[in-house]
């Protein structure tokens, strides 16, 4: 019996400090939102490659435009350049945390602004891998996390976390991240659908750090394991803090955005 | 605009854009070939038959400087057409510099604006005048002379217009297809002694509150939609557009609610004969990712009603629109809009089809149809009961 309770009270610190699984993943997904909060506003130009399993290719090239809202999801301007016959096609977005996000879509042809519904988070993006949902602003509180493992993924040491999304209509039931330890940014993602089986994985690579503090990847190449498709999105040109402001990103802003 | 004056505008606009190489500047648009089958012999011996080519091409230029704060945008539409001359035509679609300021936006010279928020028609959007020789649809516009000042505040978008000269509607010639029978005479009418030099003013109050956009406008000056004036001469019966000084009062709104689309427009007009009102409303249901796939699948719906009741000027006074619009989401962009106008109380049918897609990284291929059924005698569509028509498109992007 003694020797029990000397155990117990050798014991009690220890179990006072650890954590959950759960709450050592929300602890990581916090520490990463810290790090980069206060970028502001940022900009770049984006090349999105297209492969089918033959292996064809179709390029869409876009610039884009990102102001960061605090308790909020970001705002996205998305302007598209290529291909030819959606140039000057312009994509207004007012991503909320666990609300619908906000979209608007500018119709050159027409000149006409039209409204469009927020349900197609799951939906591909520009005909890509890419979905909505995956690129839109990774706020805190839009997923439940899952602290796993340490893995070191390409001699780089990665946390392991699994995220649920907590908003609606997302295509996943769950993403597994694989986080770096220096940097706090995925350096690759697994995406499991509806049916709980593995969609797609994400690697990021050729990660800068800017304005001595936000890491950037140069690159981000998504894989479809159902289908074979591949998507490569390229980012050039990042920019940040050049003082946009909420008048950059409403409907008359993307009428006239070029 | 005359075409040797478009030629020359654009050439000068050209030569300054290539000589200023420091600048962001860049020259866009297509160059299409149309192929159009009517698939019925047409009512007016006048009107040719079968198939029809046309070719057009939409150059634009657009410069920017000041950050974006300031923008010239060109953009001129020709089009050639083998048998009717009046489609065969040169439109100045914009020319405008544009200018913007924290809260404010002013935009000087020919441009054009939409407004509105449906599918089936256009009742709200009145500032351009339809191209109609290029589509019934109305959603083709000539390019209006305009000084537009918007005052970009938390509580809206305001919009003032003074809106300098009137164009008139284009219509099909006595070759053409898909015109009144008899054709319109070209001793065109109008209210105002200033014919088409009235000057036309707008303005639009327009709000997001949260998932609701709104917009409240009103118009005064040169009705763009004529009255169809029938008249008994020594050739017969001889039908004139008249141009009416009118008011209009419109209301459009779309609530945004996940899947849903709820969309109303409402238009109050006087002037032109008795005080009248329109309105459409309706749906559109998205179904995201059908089976499992990327396909999207939407429903739309809208009731169309005009308090004229039927009349020359009238198409659609108390009709559903049943519509579905697929897309594909895949990387040609492929898309199918199908829909059918029903006429509620009696058996017309107006069928339109519209599909496009990508070739390549520049081809664009559209394919439309319109078909129309069941016209009883007394209704305007029927001129246009023999004007079945599917169209070919190819349009290389640039």
């Amino acid at each position: 019996m003694k020797k029990l309770v000397s155990l117990l009270v050798l014991l009690l610190p220890l179990m006072a400090t650890a954590q959950t699984p759960e709450e050592r993943g929300m602890e990581i997904a916090v520490e990463g939102d810290k790090r980069d909060a206060g970028f502001g506003d940022m900009s770049s130009d984006m090349v999105m490659t297209l492969k089918n399993a033959n292996g064809d290719v179709s390029i869409r090239k876009m610039r884009s435009k990102n102001l960061e809202v605090e308790g909020d999801g970001d705002k996205g301007l998305t302007i598209f350049d290529q291909p030819a016959d959606i140039k000057g096609t312009a994509f207004l977005s007012f991503t909320h945390i666990l609300d619908a996000d906000d979209q608007w879509l500018y119709l050159p042809a027409l000149k006409r602004v039209k409204r469009i519904s927020s349900k197609n988070k799951s939906g591909p993006f520009m005909g890509s891998e890419f979905a909505f949902e995956d690129l839109s602003s990774r706020e805190v509180a839009k997923y439940s996390y899952l602290y796993l493992r340490d893995e070191a993924i390409n001699g780089e040491d990665a946390f392991v976390v699994e995220s649920k999304p907590n908003y609606k209509y997302s295509g996943y039931t769950r993403t597994v991240a694989w986080i770096s330890k220096e940097t706090y940014q995925p350096l690759k993602l697994e995406y499991y659908d509806r049916k709980k089986s593995l969609l797609k994985t994400m690697t990021a690579t050729g990660y800068q750090q800017y304005l001595g503090k936000y890491w950037r990847p140069d690159s981000l190449n998504m894989v479809n394991h159902q289908t074979k498709k591949e998507t490569r999105l390229e980012f050039s040109n990042y920019e940040f803090q050049k003082g946009l402001a909420d008048r950059d990103f409403n409907k008359s802003s993307l009428k006239r955005a070029r | 605009m005359s075409i040797k004056k478009t030629v020359v505008c654009s050439l000068l606009i050209g030569s300054v854009a290539f000589l200023s190489p420091g600048f962001a500047n860049e020259w866009s648009g297509y160059v299409a070939a149309e192929y159009r089958e009517f698939t019925q012999p047409a009512l007016d011996q006048q009107q040719f038959n079968g198939g029809n080519v046309s070719v057009s091409a939409e150059p634009e230029f657009y410069h920017s400087w000041n950050d974006g704060d300031d923008a010239f945008i060109f953009s001129s539409f020709f089009r050639w057409d083998e048998h009717d001359p009046q489609r065969s035509h040169v439109d100045l679609r914009e020319l405008m510099w544009v200018h913007a300021e924290r809260d404010w936006e002013l935009r000087l010279g020919v441009g054009k604006v939409f407004w509105g928020v449906t599918e089936s028609q256009h009742l709200v959007d009145i500032v351009n005048q339809s191209d109609t020789v290029e589509n019934i649809d109305g959603e083709d516009k000539l390019g209006q002379a305009m000084i537009n000042f918007s005052l970009i505040k938390d509580w809206g978008t305001m919009e003032f217009f003074v809106l300098p000269g009137f164009r008139e509607r284009t219509f099909p010639g006595k070759d053409g297809r898909i015109r009144s029978i008899p054709e319109l005479d070209d001793h065109t009418g109008y209210e105002s002694s200033a014919e088409d030099k009235h000057i036309d003013y707008a303005m639009r109050w327009a709000q997001t509150f949260d998932d609701w956009d709104v917009g409240v406008s009103h118009f005064y000056g040169t009705s763009r939609e004529p009255r169809i004036i029938p008249s008994l001469t020594a050739q017969g019966l001889v039908l004139t557009p008249y141009y009416d000084i009118i008011n209009q009062t419109s209301l459009d709104v779309q609530a945004t609610l996940d899947e849903w689309l709820w969309k109303f427009e409402l238009i109050h007009r006087s002037g032109q004969g008795e005080t009248m009102n329109a309105l459409t409303g309706g749906f559109e249901y998205t179904f995201v990712g059908i089976n499992e796939s990327v396909v999207d699948l939407g429903v739309i719906a809208e009731y169309l009603y005009d308090d004229r009741g039927e009349g020359l000027d009238v198409l659609f006074e108390d009709d559903i629109f049943i519509g579905a619009r697929l897309a594909m989401n895949d990387a040609a962009s492929s898309e199918v809009l199908f829909g059918v106008i029903s006429d509620i109380e009696e058996n017309t049918r107006f069928y339109s089809l519209e599909a496009s897609r990508r070739i390549g990284a520049s081809w664009l291929l559209s394919l439309e149809a319109r078909f129309i059924t069941g016209v009883s005698s007394n209704e305007p569509l029927t001129s246009l009961r023999r004007d079945d028509v599917i169209q070919l498109e190819l349009a290389r992007h640039f």
